[in-house]
């Protein structure tokens, strides 16, 4: 199959962001059912989605032998101990550093990340240039394709260049628009807006560069807000990338130091993987909650990998 | 200045170059490799068909990869996308407090993917695990999820499934979208809730449908963490998907070539399947608009 063949009028029907919001949700006059059994439904969902993490919580808190025992979330006591101790790890490092390790290679991949794909968006989105729909194409199916394919040849060549054992293959990639899913999602937010202001700001004599960083730019940033969050909560859950190319201990981030703390030892104390797991949830939640309002919105404009 | 060639393609320029760069040269490199016999040691050496012909006829552990990964995408994806529909059906009615449910099934999809959830799911499928003690409580026989072969492959797949959150928020925006004139007038012909959802919410969101549908097969043709982390393929490699095998092939027994060929077969899979539903979808996706002159 050739990849450049397939068809985008799939995605493009995917509706933009401007489209995304009609004022008011779907009310009908007779029948609106029952909204209790709605709601029963709803809770019982919402239950079984989230216990779990909560469960997560409360079993940070007991015993080896409670953990295994009890579903109920309440701990028989308030035992921080376990976090002390997992925080301290097996290693001569502590979780401190593998955490420093994480944003270490999530920061630089967030800011990369924005700035190339947001000047491909633009280019997508408002200029007309040669085989810009072979490339647009070529950007759709590169969304397709999957990864793991492409993952031992990247692996050679970083080898070959000696970027083996640094953070250099988890960014730089990231600094030609390689996560084409956000330029996807810019794009298609793009196209939902009106381009008055910038046919007002062209005549008022702004150049494009101008025009990118003071109309589009501020325009996007609900966008752009949902860009930064799916790359740092999928940087830090990513596994098989440092998986790959790290090597020294030191250099592990959170989910690889996690998976060890798992493999170290055969008589697992439970209570600190479960605390620790915890605790490396924490900055996802944390950004995800900061910027839900924008980052659900910018989401629904395009698709989302889970 | 839209019409400003040069500058567009400047502007693109960064993805041209990862496109050939990350993709299409790798791309096309393990094409290559997946004809050499490679150790990472000793240069490669050209094989022909060796690769292909072995696991197409030597393997028998690529064949059960290959039934567990396409029971797995089976399974989990129309499980992951029919629970994204439901619930965005259910959630697309003015309800107080829409926010937080909203909220409430997305996290899952945020967090799923990370080691920690992986490490939640070996304890809430555990012997003595949460699952086990809910069902224990009902009065129901505990399963052995992560060591009995017939039940390991749904651990893997309710972790899957548990993570619809993302293709809930797009199905909920094309809802949305839905005019409610076409309920209204539906109503008034006396059509039930039911015939409404089938015959007017279906027929008009089948564009997302087949994106979401889409989208997550090539996902779960790549689900490597859960299998990795919550049964390490096991037990009787019931849950070895293809992505594990490659993974082993190539980084744990430095046979890269055979690992590219694996790869390969993955790429040929999805491809396959990804041509098939654009293929289908000529009789079963409706783009408004076009509806009448394509048929």
């Amino acid at each position: 199959m050739s990849r450049a063949d397939i068809r985008t009028d799939a995605i493009d029907a995917v509706p933009a962001h401007g489209a995304a919001r009609p004022p008011e949700p779907l009310v009908l006059g007779r029948d609106r059912g029952n909204p209790w059994l709605r709601y029963v439904a709803l809770i019982a969902v919402a239950i079984v989605m989230l216990y779990p993490l909560l469960w997560l919580v409360g079993a940070s808190f007991k015993s080896n032998a409670e953990i295994f025992t009890s579903a109920g979330f309440w701990p028989d006591r308030l035992d921080f101990s376990a976090y002390a101790k997992g925080w301290k790890t097996s290693t001569e490092y502590t979780f401190a550093t593998y955490f420093l390790n994480s944003f270490l290679i999530t920061i630089p991949r967030i800011i990369v990340t924005v700035i190339s794909c947001v000047l491909v968006a633009y280019a997508f989105a408002r200029f007309e240039f040669w085989g810009k729909k072979l490339l647009f194409s070529i950007m759709i199916a590169t969304m397709m394709l999957p990864l793991i394919v492409l993952r031992l040849p990247q692996y050679l060549v970083f080898r070959e260049i000696g970027w083996l054992d640094s953070y250099l293959p988890l960014i730089v990639p990231s600094a030609f628009a390689t996560d084409t899913f956000f330029v996807f999602m810019l794009v298609q937010f793009l196209r939902g807006i009106p381009r008055d202001m910038e046919e007002a700001a062209q005549i008022d004599g702004c150049n494009s560069l101008q025009l990118l960083w003071h109309i589009i730019v501020p325009m996007l940033k609900p966008a752009i807000i949902s860009v930064i969050v799916f790359q740092f909560i999928w940087t830090m859950n990513d596994f098989m990338g440092p998986l790959i190319y790290l090597a020294s201990v030191e250099k592990y981030p959170v989910s690889l130091a996690l998976k060890m703390s798992i493999g170290a030892t055969e008589e697992v104390e439970w209570a600190n993987v479960i605390a620790i797991s915890v605790v490396a949830l924490i900055p996802s939640v944390l950004v995800f909650f900061a910027a839900q309002r924008h980052f659900i919105e910018g989401a629904t404009s395009s698709g989302v990998k889970g | 200045m839209y019409e400003n060639k040069k500058l567009g393609f400047m502007f693109v320029l960064p993805f041209v170059l990862g496109v050939l760069l990350f993709k299409l040269f790798p791309f096309v490199m393990s094409f290559a490799l997946s004809f050499t016999q490679y150790d990472l040691i000793d240069p490669p050496q050209f094989v022909g068909l060796q690769n292909y012909e072995e696991l197409a006829t030597a393997d028998p552990l690529f064949r059960k990869s290959l039934g567990v990964t396409l029971l797995f995408a089976l399974l989990a994806v129309p499980l992951r996308v029919g629970f994204a529909l439901l619930i965005a059906h259910v959630l697309n009615f003015k309800l107080r407090g829409i926010n937080f449910f909203r909220a409430a099934f997305y996290i899952p999809s945020i967090l799923g993917g990370s080691i920690a959830v992986a490490v939640l799911w070996r304890f809430v499928f555990a012997k003595n695990g949460l699952v086990n003690l809910v069902l224990m409580k009902l009065g129901m026989e505990p399963i052995a999820w992560l060591a009995d072969e017939h039940y390991s492959m749904w651990t893997i797949v309710l972790l899957f499934t548990w993570q619809f959150g993302s293709a809930m928020v797009i199905f909920l925006a094309a809802l949305q979208n839905v005019s409610v004139s076409l309920y209204e007038a539906a109503e008034c012909d006396g059509a039930s809730k039911a015939q409404q959802f089938w015959k007017i919410t279906v027929p008009l969101i089948t564009p997302v449908i087949f994106f979401n549908m889409i989208m997550q097969m090539v996902h779960a043709f790549q689900e490597f963490n859960g299998p990795y982390m919550i049964t390490e393929g096991g037990p009787l490699h019931s849950t070895y998907v293809l992505a594990l095998y490659i993974y082993d092939q190539s980084f744990r027994f430095f046979n890269l070539g055979y690992g590219a060929a694996l790869s390969w077969v993955l790429f040929a899979l999805v491809g396959g399947l990804a041509a098939f539903s654009f293929w289908s979808s000529k009789y079963w996706v409706f783009y408004s608009g076009e509806k009448e002159q394509k048929r």
